[in-house]
């Protein structure tokens, strides 16, 4: 673990990029609220559509709201969201790569064809499926991104457990007369933490884009919200007049995809350079 | 070669399958009365009542199943229940404008994604690499509409080369193609750039550069050729995800395409429209993913007679 560490922050400029970046906007996710000069929602309607100036840094919408502050309160949305979408899919997905990969036959068939057929609706189409299904809202959005992410992580857990599974220590743990829950458990599973790790990572921030763009097309967080996305979404109405409105919620979100994809590279590059995720 | 793209599209069947009974049940995983959502807000019992008959909501879900994907078959897609009009017309009019944009999307990515790959794998660990690692980074980390915003706002409301939004005139085309390319691009490149520094450390490259072939016609003719394989799959799968960006990229840019079209139809509960669009997407992105693997097993015969 030390050696990944050491890896991952000395020998990696781009991995060390992202571990502070995602630091960085845990700490504004966290700590947020205390920095924004105005409230997320106040209105305030003289002092609208203002272009930044020192009492407004990145300007104020249509209703006088301090772009800043939506922007530093939408930080905890994005994370959250991100955060609570990736492990709603990869607890199941993990369940279930783990389950195919070991049991091969039936089970494993089955379990690709569903997956197989969760692939074929490419890139945000599931995710717009379900929210479509479901209805708008910030929790629906959470289960789309789970059912959405749910394919990807299966089908890698369960390529790594069927390498794995092939492997000496396993005959070994099975030859002692361990049961497949206990084998599954602590003699796979540890080992194939790497790519899941990775895909993560990675995960989160494909996570935080579907949510923005959901949020974008209107189909995620609803309008007061100070969500990157549903705030570009305002911003985009006057653009020709008031660019300034998507600056500030345009680089937060780009800054955040940015840091996890650094990390996410960074982490394959310090623990195994070779890995296909 | 004919009998591997057989077999290739006789293994997709089961895949088909499952999506029609994904979007088959739809309508039927929405929360409440599928019958009382059709005929929609206010509708009177009676009303609903027809509904549920006239689209056979009444019968077993197995002889609706079957009904569904007969009519399907067909080319029978429902009724938009918004305009009465069938949804297969809805479904015509709008994918060749989508169609335009998505093969103007992957033209893009893959004339900037295969030579920044190659300028950077070639000038390995100089400045320009860096430049292009970070770029191909920072493209795969942009989220479409951000990149819409920043490219209407230089290109059509500062410098006025384009217009901001719509689809008529040829130059239209121009700013959603790119929006559409960029992230593709960005990926292609990285895979590109990869494998292509694989290839260029091989004993047949430094053959053919000692025979003093010049170094474009190397990397041209001897080491692009080895790195296709693996890029013409990611080529594959990035132009099926333009399928699905081109939802966001229409919206922004008003193209009269299948994203919008399901996006106004989500904005008005027209279920019959939004299940044809999304079956449309993922049968479409079934048939990039299988003409890929043929043109995979064109470029390379050991996979065709793996079987």
């Amino acid at each position: 673990m030390n050696t990944v560490v050491t890896r991952l922050l000395r020998r990696n400029r781009a991995g060390r990029l992202g571990v502070l970046i995602v630091a960085a906007i845990m700490l504004i996710a966290e700590f947020g609220p205390l920095l924004a000069p105005y409230g997320p929602l106040s209105p305030d309607y003289p002092a609208a559509r203002q272009a930044p100036t020192l009492g407004h840094l990145g300007g104020t919408d249509d209703f006088g709201r301090d772009i800043l502050s939506r922007t530093l309160y939408g930080a905890r949305i994005s994370l959250g969201v991100g955060f609570a979408g990736v492990l709603l899919g990869l607890i199941p997905g993990v369940a279930a790569g783990l389950t195919a990969g070991y049991y091969s036959g039936g089970i494993d068939a089955f379990v690709m064809r569903v997956v197989d057929v969760m692939l074929a609706f490419p890139g945000i189409l599931l995710a717009i499926a379900m929210v479509a299904i479901l209805g708008a809202g910030i929790q629906n959005v959470v289960i789309a991104i789970g059912i959405f992410g749910f394919p990807v992580y299966t089908r890698i857990v369960r390529g790594s457990t069927l390498q794995a599974t092939g492997q000496t220590y396993v005959e070994a743990a099975h030859a002692e007369g361990a049961r497949p829950w206990r084998i599954l458990m602590q003699h796979i599973l540890p080992n194939i933490f790497a790519p899941i790790i990775v895909i993560s990572s990675l995960q989160i921030a494909n996570a935080i884009l579907t949510e923005a763009a959901l949020s974008f097309l209107g189909l995620g967080a609803p309008p007061p919200t100070p969500e990157w996305g549903a705030i570009l979404s305002g911003a985009e109405n006057d653009l020709v007049t008031s660019p300034y409105m998507a600056v500030l919620p345009g680089a937060a979100l780009v800054i955040t995809i940015l840091g996890f994809n650094l990390l996410g590279d960074g982490l394959r590059d310090a623990l195994d350079p070779r890995m296909r995720v | 070669m004919r009998g591997y793209l057989a077999y290739r599209v006789m293994s997709a069947i089961p895949t088909v399958l499952g999506v029609t009974i994904f979007v088959f049940m739809f309508v039927h995983l929405l929360p409440g009365d599928p019958a009382r959502l059709m005929a929609g807000l206010g509708a009177t019992d009676d009303s609903v009542q027809l509904v549920r008959h006239s689209l056979g909501l009444d019968k077993p879900l197995w002889t609706q199943y079957s009904i569904y994907i007969r009519g399907v078959l067909q080319g029978d897609l429902g009724i938009s229940n918004r305009d009465a009009t069938a949804v297969s017309v809805h479904l015509a009019q709008a994918f060749i404008p989508t169609a335009e944009l998505t093969v103007a999307g992957i033209a893009v990515a893959m004339l900037v994604g295969l030579t920044a790959g190659i300028v950077a794998a070639n000038a390995h660990n100089t400045p320009w690499d860096v430049a292009l690692t970070s770029g191909a980074m920072l493209g795969i980390s942009l989220p479409s509409f951000v990149l819409a915003f920043i490219l209407i706002w230089v290109f059509a409301v500062t410098l006025r080369m384009f217009p901001t939004g719509g689809d008529e005139g040829a130059f239209a085309i121009v700013l959603p193609a790119v929006t559409l390319g960029v992230g593709a691009a960005a990926t292609i490149a990285r895979i590109t750039r990869s494998e292509m520094l694989g290839v260029t450390s091989q004993d047949y490259i430094r053959a053919a550069h000692a025979k003093g072939h010049a170094p474009l016609a190397v990397i041209l003719r001897h080491a692009l050729p080895n790195t296709l394989i693996p890029v013409l799959t990611v080529i594959g799968l990035q132009f099926g995800f333009l399928i699905s960006g081109a939802i966001i990229v229409e919206t922004v840019f008003s193209w009269h395409g299948l994203g919008r079209l399901l996006v106004d139809a989500i904005g008005f509960r027209d279920y019959p429209v939004i299940q044809g669009v999304v079956l449309l997407f993922a049968l479409e992105f079934i048939a990039v993913n299988i003409l890929t693997d043929v043109l995979y097993a064109w470029v390379d015969p050991r996979i065709r007679y793996q079987g």
